[in-house]
């Protein structure tokens, strides 16, 4: 499709927003059937997606895409007609295939050309597949070949070909006590439109029992009057098969009120009479209007004045017809619907979102500036305008709450692309890796989804590459060969945290504190703990890997990670233990735009603290604070000691306080479990606040998240308690100016 | 700005940073302000001056004096900052004065003779003269995007 006429367009992106969505389902399936929880509807919904995504390339002429598709798709159907048992290995090579398919789908959405090497190797392997099979009687086969040729070739020539290569399925039922059906199908012109293929329908018939099938082209004008859009041909198919009228019409449930459709029974030799056919025959359109409640299907009833134009008692007989059908088809019907449409979803542009985010954020910050205005105007706070700022304020937090959840998405999406990372790295590597995704439910930020993928795929090819042992270290430390790669999700405390870890064999620290020395960066005799060694993989020029390899190890290091991550106003740590495994873990804000804030001043700058970190606010007496060594000292709490941390001081706004008499500090949670008490100047409020990214491209501040404007118009910092923590604790080990350079570059 | 036919014309925008006339690309200019204080964020290097509230974004500052090694811009009324757009990053610089919008046909521009032999980053673009005044036209995202090495 070279050319891009606007409307065209819009279908097309909408096809690949479709694509998305199906490769998803195709994901979902293949992954239920290799963890064995399938049901007899997992192979149907693999098989439609596939299905699906054929149909509407075809309907783009997206040839490549088609062609493998079709390919699949066969494949799948010998699965899902239980001609063949899909094992292991061919599950992996669906696997492959599936994401073959989605870059086949992504190529043709971009327009670049993708190798084609893959594509015939996988082609190849399917095809293996294939014959694999119980094979057939051929002569029952040649016979139907012959048989089924001349539908072919009036309907679609590109598939032409593919009939002949592509087995039809071998019919061993016997013909004996067959019902015989007569089955009229007339396609309507939207069927075509849509990118259904009759062929494949009659096709699938076919599979079903031995049929005749006749092609009505009578109706096709001359071509003076022929409209080349137009569906002009209706099909009569003589079918005999024993199975029951519901199974018949599964094979016409991708079109679906696309088509008129009768399909009856014929009890004696001689072909009835057309109106007893009539009779039982069910009116596709009218028995999704009784079947679905979906709206649109009652819109589209509407919009066909024909059926609404026929006297009342045709109706009647027809809605009657369609209730007193057998209530099998009408159940398996229903139930597929039901399995395939979940939920009814409105598709938005991000971009409007992200106004109505920004507006809301607006709204958040007028309303607290009218608060702050009304609160200093002297008002008492029982007159009709506080409470009605109160009613305002809730009402503005509630629309702030469902705008996020607009945003939020189950981070599922992501642990998918994870999986076929994992398994194109564990190729690459030649290790038998094994993906375990948990909390794939968790819903978080889509921003955050967006931009947590790459730094994810360096942690999982890191976990493959780095984390796991080969095959035989794990075999001689007494591992089963397959190593796992476990990845979470979860909410915890107003974040989410989200974990990768590996039962490989730990980090080797005696190594990564050698190229740490090696490359200059700490001195040849620091000393430092387990974890300070561990976080030396995040500065930046780490690697450990001796040899380059294709995989992890492109001169990008964690340190790259890190600092998307930070980017995101996230943390990263790592905690590993020889033998037993690495565990990163990521805590991320649920959202990127607002936060419930406790708003403060240190040296005459406001800064701004997530409530959720603050466990409590003390005022200090001289007395309750200790000096440990000079420069450290500990606050006493009750019956505990926490380091005290004077924030004026450790963000370079003043010098070091000398007296505590009466300050106010902040006690805190940090990541660790850990507290601390940051030395402040002043409270000023608590409030909801605007998160406004900082451009980290000319400096990160360490310590500092983002940044947001208050009532007034000014900027207020808001803080990373645990970067600055972490900053402040990094100087007792190496240099301070060496660790703030390691982690703002 | 197809360089193969007649030169095309060029807009930049002067201005003034330690009694010395600079240039840039009057397209890379978003807007131009008075100076707000900036709110300073910390252990920052001296030459970036905080951020200032842009309409509901912040926005970065940077001292355009201190960061090309000039002395500091001395804030008066005349201090201004411009808004320039990099890459889609938005950066402030503050400059002492802006003086005047000019264009050049692109053959005016000298490149810069080659003396930068003290192995700074290449900060000026070409050179210029107007009214016997030399103007330097600066390389915007050699400025405002800093190589990590001298991040800190």
């Amino acid at each position: 499709m070279t050319d891009t006429i606007d409307p065209m367009a819009e279908i097309r992106a909408s096809f690949f927003i479709e694509c998305e969505e199906l490769l998803e389902e195709l994901q979902d399936g293949l992954q239920a059937m290799e963890d064995g929880s399938d049901d007899s509807e997992t192979i149907n919904v693999v098989f439609r997606a596939v299905h699906s995504i054929k149909g509407g390339a075809g309907a783009f002429g997206l040839e490549k895409l088609v062609r493998f598709a079709h390919r699949l798709e066969s494949v799948l159907d010998e699965i899902r007609t239980g001609q063949t048992i899909p094992d292991e290995t061919s599950l992996k090579v669906l696997f492959r295939c599936a994401d073959h398919l989605s870059d086949l789908v992504r190529t043709s959405r971009d327009g670049v050309d993708l190798p084609q090497v893959d594509s015939k190797r996988l082609l190849g392997t399917l095809a293996e597949l294939l014959k694999q099979k119980p094979t057939s009687d051929p002569q029952s086969f040649a016979d139907k070949a012959i048989e089924f040729r001349p539908t072919a070739l009036s309907l679609n020539f590109e598939f032409g070909d593919d009939a002949e290569t592509t087995n039809p399925a071998p019919c061993s039922r016997s013909i004996s006590g067959d019902k015989r059906y007569l089955i009229t199908f007339k396609p309507e012109t939207e069927l075509f439109e849509k990118g259904n293929e009759p062929f494949l329908i009659l096709r699938a018939l076919d599979e079903i029992g031995p049929c005749t099938i006749t092609c009505d082209a009578s109706s096709v004008p001359g071509l003076a009057e022929l409209a080349p859009e137009t569906s002009y041909l209706s099909w009569t198919i003589e079918l005999f098969s024993n199975v029951n009228e519901a199974e018949i019409a599964s094979a016409f449930e991708f079109v679906q009120g696309l088509c008129a459709l009768e399909i009856a029974v014929v009890e004696d030799e001689r072909p009835p009479p057309q109106f007893e056919v009539a009779k039982t025959s069910v009116h596709m359109r009218n028995l999704e209007y009784l079947t679905s409640p979906d709206p649109i299907d009652l819109s589209r009833q509407d919009a066909e004045p024909s059926s609404l134009d026929r006297p009342p008692t045709a109706q009647a007989q027809d809605l009657k017809d369609a209730v007193t059908t057998s209530g099998a088809l009408q159940n398996s019907l229903s139930s597929s619907s039901a399995a395939t449409a979940a939920k009814a979803v409105v598709r938005v542009e991000l971009d409007r979102i992200e106004t109505l985010v920004n507006l809301v954020g607006e709204l958040v910050i007028n309303q607290s500036m009218l608060t702050q205005s009304l609160e200093s105007s002297g008002l008492s706070p029982h007159s009709d305008a506080m409470s009605g700022l109160e009613e305002f304020q809730r009402l503005t937090r509630d629309i702030q709450e469902s705008v996020m959840m607009i945003r939020a998405q189950p981070v599922k999406s992501l642990f998918q692309r994870m999986s076929r990372i994992v398994r194109e790295a564990s190729a690459a590597v030649d290790k038998e890796v094994k993906l375990i995704t948990e909390g794939e439910c968790t819903e978080v930020d889509k921003t955050i989804i967006e931009r947590l993928a790459d730094p994810l795929t360096h942690m999982i090819r890191n976990a493959v590459d780095h984390g796991l042992e080969t095959p035989k270290e794990r075999l001689a430390a007494g591992k089963p060969v397959q190593g796992l790669v476990k990845l979470s999700a979860a909410h915890k405390s107003g974040r989410v945290i989200i974990e990768v870890s590996d039962d490989g064999g730990g980090i080797n620290r005696a190594k990564v504190l050698q190229v740490a020395v090696d490359k200059g960066l700490i001195a040849t005799d620091a000393d430092l703990s387990d974890n300070e060694i561990d976080n030396l993989l995040f500065l930046p020029g780490f690697s450990t890997a001796e040899e380059v390899s294709d995989l992890s190890g492109r001169g990008v290091g964690m340190d790259v990670v890190r600092e998307a991550i930070q980017t995101l106003g996230g943390r990263i740590t790592i905690a590993s233990s020889p033998g037993v495994g690495t565990v990163f873990s990521i805590s991320l804000p649920l959202t990127l735009a607002v936060l419930d804030g406790m708003v403060f001043q240190v040296a005459e700058e406001t800064l701004v603290l997530p409530l959720n970190t603050v466990i409590e606010t003390l005022t200090l007496t001289n007395k309750s604070v200790e000096t440990i060594h000079p420069g450290a000292k500990v606050v006493r709490v009750r019956n505990g000691f926490v380091p005290l941390y004077d924030l004026g001081y450790e963000l370079g706004y003043r010098a070091p306080a000398n007296d505590y008499d009466g300050s106010v500090v902040l006690l805190i949670a940090h990541d660790d479990d850990g507290q601390a008490a940051l030395l402040i100047d002043s409270i000023q409020d608590q409030r909801q606040v605007v998160i406004k990214g900082l451009s980290n491209s000319i400096y990160r501040a360490p310590g500092i998240a983002a940044a947001t404007i208050l009532g007034a118009g000014q900027i207020a910092l808001i803080l990373d308690t645990s970067d600055i923590i972490s900053s402040v604790t990094g100087t007792n080990t190496f240099s301070r100016t060496e660790t703030l350079a390691g982690l703002s570059a | 700005m197809n360089e193969d036919e007649a030169p095309t014309m060029v807009e930049l925008l002067t201005f003034q940073l330690a009694y010395q006339e600079y240039a840039l690309d009057i397209m890379s200019v978003r807007e131009i302000r008075g100076w707000t204080k900036a709110t300073p964020l910390p252990h920052a290097p001296d030459y970036m001056k905080g951020v200032v509230n842009l309409r509901g974004t912040v926005l970065p500052v940077i001292d355009l004096a201190l960061r090309l090694g000039l002395d500091p811009s001395q804030h008066s009324d005349r201090s201004v900052i411009i808004v320039v757009e990099d890459s889609d990053i938005m950066t402030g610089l503050l400059v002492d004065a802006v003086s005047d919008i000019i264009a050049l046909k692109s053959d005016d521009l000298l490149p810069p003779p080659d003396t930068q032999s003290t192995g700074g980053p290449s900060v000026v673009n070409a050179l210029t003269v107007l009214d016997d005044r030399m103007i330097r036209v600066l390389n915007l995202s050699s400025i405002v995007t800093i190589p990590e090495s001298s991040a800190a």
